[in-house]
């Protein structure tokens, strides 16, 4: 079967080199359209998505137009051309209709997409859209920082927060802030000073850089940036606690970004900093960073309040979540506190409560949602970030940039290091140098510095910062993005397991927690456990029970874990099994437990068409990792096609699913990718050998007298389904 | 320094070179060393120095260990009652278990297997030296060893009747400590979880079942292999025991002797 793959991906390229014409077809088309309809009626220039000033001049010539005409003949215009009118909407759409077309090339063809990252391939595009505009002489838009900052930004740091793995990241969140905090004060002041001093050595035209441009100039370029991080670091699979601390740390380093370049900024007009101004510095941090998460507490709270009590009204679900969260990042910009830090605490709140309160269909859309927002965002920006570099006005300076690119670099690993050696001291699980070495790569920069050096107003040395800020974006997405696959499989770094979600572990999840507390407080000690345990409980018991609804407020954790994976199993089964016709009401099993229940029984020929279809899909190796990968909605296949119908057949079989299915046989030495049966199959590839068919599962019918015959209707080729076989548990007898 | 104080008068926390102020009415069976006196220093030494290569723990964390092992202990009660009167251990819902695995002798590390009747300082830093963290340069076997000895910890907690594998019944009895405090979920839920427990580690473990085989229960090998992933050498540990013995806050939560 080998072959047969091979097969494929030899047709692949051949097949892939037609429909590799159609992006750019499109994009020359679109381009064309793009200029066209800038050129189109009166000298309207392209720039950005501000309004029209020039609009009513249009209405102007249309009126004296439609006059002239009236006064010599009144004819009824058949077709008439009004673009004007729906100029910015069609625009828009037409610059995200042509990234995701581009998005989907890429897909296409598959060698590129998996050495460089989609983020490299789109800020090409960009290039060269802004350089095709470019040369027809049409100013392209920019990046506009409000743009960015209030419509791009948040989806994509909303998607991040509301599924932001909190156990890891509360369990590392000493190494996150202080990655966060001081790391990027030592790179802001590091890269600012050292700069000052090249520019001093170096004289001419950069001798017009005073300490507090080049200290704002450092405090902008030192952020690392969480679009480009998420970015990259999706696709390379990497372990759970490398993931968390990058990731973390770019979205915590907001607040020390925000203060310190509003620091700057102000003070690089007034030209000098007291020790005061220095102080009031450091309150503004805590005031904005604080801030910001109670902003962001405060709406998650009234969030999740309000879905309390939308249990009649499940269609506008989702929009509740969306909403305040986005009020959440809107208040916390009108104060200029963070607004990032206010998106993710709002999300992070939201996120337990609302789950247990809406239906499972407004759960789909909201995951949904997010993910394509932040999608599109995260496209958009690259490649605006691409055309942005095409059109501004640069000042090169070879000395300044390869002086910033070099110091950027050092200062990032310098800071690691010496972090991470003053950490170690009090972590448990230490970070070894290959750890510390990705955290240092992994510090991209991204679209947060961009917009940030272009809001500098009336700085002389703007647009020499600007250059510098764009390379050092540059060689970050560029070679750090490129090189850290390669990077990270040199160094056998530990990539991330497969998902859990196995009853067990979370059964044992919980035992650990409570056996910890419990020995914590044999030896008396009030430790983290402790206090994790004491937090947890003021949770159930109040906090619960105001924004849960009903009875799920009273529902220990491991029940709705068990009965989630019961609804997944559920639909998994309704949806291979074309829905009802493999349950036939027989006699009551052996097992007395369940006496009155229906059951699905399993035979010989839809073992072998599952065997068939999981043949094929041996060789795909499709090893849907959950989660940290924003754009992969691939894992959960049945949440595509359940469609309304089957989920009312779902309805009725209810829980008792769980019990009734049965497991394929599996060949123990399985592609080393996903070995583990647990109740998310989607998750695993199961293999099959033909050599099992002698020990075929007539395990899978437990009692003989069943009739035959169910042919699964729906032979949905990726359906990874999973059966498996009511056992006889050394459960001697009825209960 | 903070004060804790007994019936046997007070003394002070940290305060490792002070006389024992506390009579020995208490029989603390120490298997070798003087008991209660704390004149006899080499001998103590030599005793703290045989725990330290039997348990793992350094010096200065037995003296510590050592300390909240004698507030255990005072008193005359039983150490088992002292446990039972711990008050924040009291809401704990496997407390049953808890208490269980320090009397278990599986988990002394001798081969022997059985309750204990009364617990030494032996025994109770053989105990907690299952929540030792793991060390920082450990090597891959080592660590294998340090997960495989937590998670035989674990296994023996649920293995209540010793037959080497967790029956359904006792996992049963497992998920249903763990909601017991959680309000009243009923039997029902309870049975469900375990047996689709039960059955995910059959499904793992034994894929090629015969239509008639049982199974019977969960051996430590499938136990294992089903909680590979959680990495228990890193998660099952308390912190204070690898901390610097300056900054343990030993004996200072749930005072055992409230009056």
């Amino acid at each position: 079967m080998a072959r047969h793959h091979h097969h494929h991906a030899v047709l692949g390229p051949r097949r892939a080199g037609l429909t590799c014409l159609i992006p750019p077809l499109f994009l020359a088309l679109l381009v064309c359209t793009a200029v066209f309809s800038a050129n189109v009626p009166n000298n309207q220039s392209g720039g950005g998505w501000r309004e029209d000033e020039k609009d009513d001049n249009d209405d102007v010539d249309n009126d004296e137009q439609h006059r002239r005409r009236g006064n010599a003949t009144k004819t009824f215009p058949v077709l008439s051309f009004n673009y004007e009118h729906i100029r910015i909407p069609f625009e828009v759409s037409l610059w995200i209709l042509l990234a995701l077309l581009m998005k989907l090339g890429f897909h296409v063809i598959p060698r590129v997409s998996r050495v460089v990252p989609e983020s490299c391939l789109l800020i090409l595009v960009g290039l060269l859209v802004g350089g095709a505009i470019k040369a027809v002489r049409q100013t392209a838009p920019v990046l506009d920082s409000r743009l960015f900052f209030l419509y791009l930004l948040p989806p994509i740091i909303l998607d991040a927060g509301y599924f932001l793995p909190v156990r890891p990241f509360a369990e590392n969140l000493g190494t996150i802030l202080l990655l966060a905090v001081a790391g990027t004060l030592w790179n802001a002041f590091f890269v600012g000073g050292a700069t000052y001093a090249v520019c001093l050595l170096a004289g001419g035209r950069l001798a017009g850089a005073d300490l507090l441009s080049c200290l704002l100039f450092g405090s902008i370029v030192s952020a690392v940036d969480p679009v480009a991080v998420l970015a990259v670091f999706e696709e390379i699979h990497i372990n759970e606690l490398l993931y968390i601390l990058v990731f973390g740390e770019s979205l915590l380093n907001d607040a020390v970004t925000v203060v310190l370049y509003h620091l700057f900024e102000e003070f690089s007009h007034a030209g000098t900093v007291t020790i005061a101004d220095a102080l009031l510095g450091v309150l503004s941090f805590f005031a904005v960073s604080c801030g910001g998460i109670l902003i962001g507490v405060v709406y998650g709270l009234l969030g999740a309040f309000t879905s309390r009590f939308t249990s009649r009204t499940r269609v506008i679900e989702p929009l509740f979540v969306f909403l305040y969260s986005y009020m959440a990042y809107l208040s916390a910009e009108v104060f200029h506190l963070s607004g990032i830090m206010s998106l993710i605490a709002c999300g992070v709140i939201t996120r337990p409560y609302v789950e247990a309160n809406i239906s499972h269909k407004s759960y789909t859309t909201v995951k949904y949602f997010l993910k394509m927002w932040s999608s599109v965002s995260e496209t958009l920006i690259f490649i605006f970030l691409g055309v942005s570099t095409v059109a501004g006005p640069h000042e090169w300076n070879w000395t300044f940039v390869t002086v910033t690119v070099v110091l950027c670099l050092v200062s990032r690993v310098l800071g690691v290091v010496g972090l991470a050696y003053v950490v170690n001291k009090f972590r448990i699980i230490k970070l070894t140098k290959k750890d510390q070495f990705i955290v240092a790569y992994g510090g991209l920069r991204g679209a947060i510095a961009f917009s940030l050096g272009f809001l500098l107003t009336q700085h002389q040395m703007k647009h020499l910062f600007l250059t510098a800020i764009i390379t050092v974006i540059f060689f970050t997405v560029f070679v750090q993005g490129i090189t850290i696959r390669p990077l990270v499989e040199l160094l056998e770094v530990k990539k991330k397991r497969e998902c859990d979600d196995s009853i067990n572990e979370e059964i044992h999840t919980q035992f650990l927690d409570h056996l910890l507390v419990g020995i914590e407080d044999v030896c008396g000690h009030y430790g983290h456990h402790h206090w994790k345990d004491k937090l947890s409980r003021f949770n159930k018991t109040y906090v619960k029970k105001w924004l849960i609804s009903g009875e799920r407020s009273t529902q220990p954790q491991l029940l709705s874990f068990y009965n989630k994976m019961e609804m997944k199993q559920a639909l998994m089964l309704v949806e291979s099994g074309g829905g009802g016709n493999i349950f036939k009401p027989t006699a009551p099993h052996t097992d007395p437990r369940f006496p009155s229940r229906r059951r699905a029984d399993v035979l010989e020929a839809r073992q072998k068409e599952i065997r068939k279809m999981l043949h094929s899909n041996m060789q795909k190796d499709r090893q849907r990792l959950r989660s940290y990968s924003r754009h992969d909605l691939m894992e959960d296949p049945f949440e595509d096609d359940v469609s309304e119908a089957r989920f009312r057949k779902r309805a009725e079989m209810g829980r008792r699913m769980s019990h009734y299915l049965t497991v394929p046989a599996k060949r123990p030495e399985a592609p080393p990718s996903v070995r583990r049966v647990a109740f998310q199959p989607e998750h695993r590839v199961y293999t099959y050998d033909d050599d099992e068919s002698a020990r075929e599962p007539t395990e899978a019918r437990t009692d003989p007298g069943l009739p035959d015959a169910v042919r699964p209707q729906n032979q949905e080729e990726d359906d990874q389904q999973r059966l498996a076989a009511l056992r006889r548990l050394s459960d001697p007898g009825p209960v | 320094m903070r004060e804790g104080r007994t019936k046997g008068g007070t003394w002070r926390r940290g305060c490792v070179s002070c006389p024992s102020i506390r009579a020995p009415k208490v029989p603390l069976a120490f298997s070798g060393g003087a008991m209660g006196s704390w004149q006899a220093r080499p001998e103590q030494q030599h005793y703290y120095h045989q725990l330290a290569q039997k348990t793992g723990f350094s010096a200065e964390q037995i003296k510590n260990l050592h300390h909240r092992f004698r507030e255990l202990s005072a008193n005359g009660e039983t150490i088992r009652a002292h446990l039972e009167s711990i008050p924040t251990l009291a809401k704990n819902p496997i407390k049953k278990q808890i208490i269980d695995a320090f009397f278990d002798k599986r988990n002394q590390q001798e081969g022997e297997s059985g309750r204990l009747e009364e617990l030494d300082l032996g025994h109770f830093l053989m105990v907690m030296s299952h929540f030792r963290p793991p060390r920082h340069k450990s090597g891959e076997d080592e660590r294998c060893a340090v997960r495989r000895q937590k998670l035989r910890f674990l296994f023996n907690m649920h293995d209540t009747d010793n037959d080497g594998t967790i029956t359904l019944v006792e996992y049963r009895k497992v998920v249903e400590e763990l909601l017991s405090k959680s309000g009243a979920i009923g039997h029902e839920a309870a049975k469900a979880i375990a047996d689709a427990a039960m059955l995910e580690v059959a499904s793992t473990n034994v894929p090629h079942m015969a239509p008639d085989e049982f199974y019977e229960g969960i051996t430590f090998e499938h136990f294992e292999q089903i909680l590979n992933g959680l990495e228990m050498e890193s998660r099952m540990h308390i912190r204070f025991l690898d901390v610097d013995t300056s900054t343990v806050r030993c004996g200072k939560a749930g005072s055992t002797s409230t009056p």
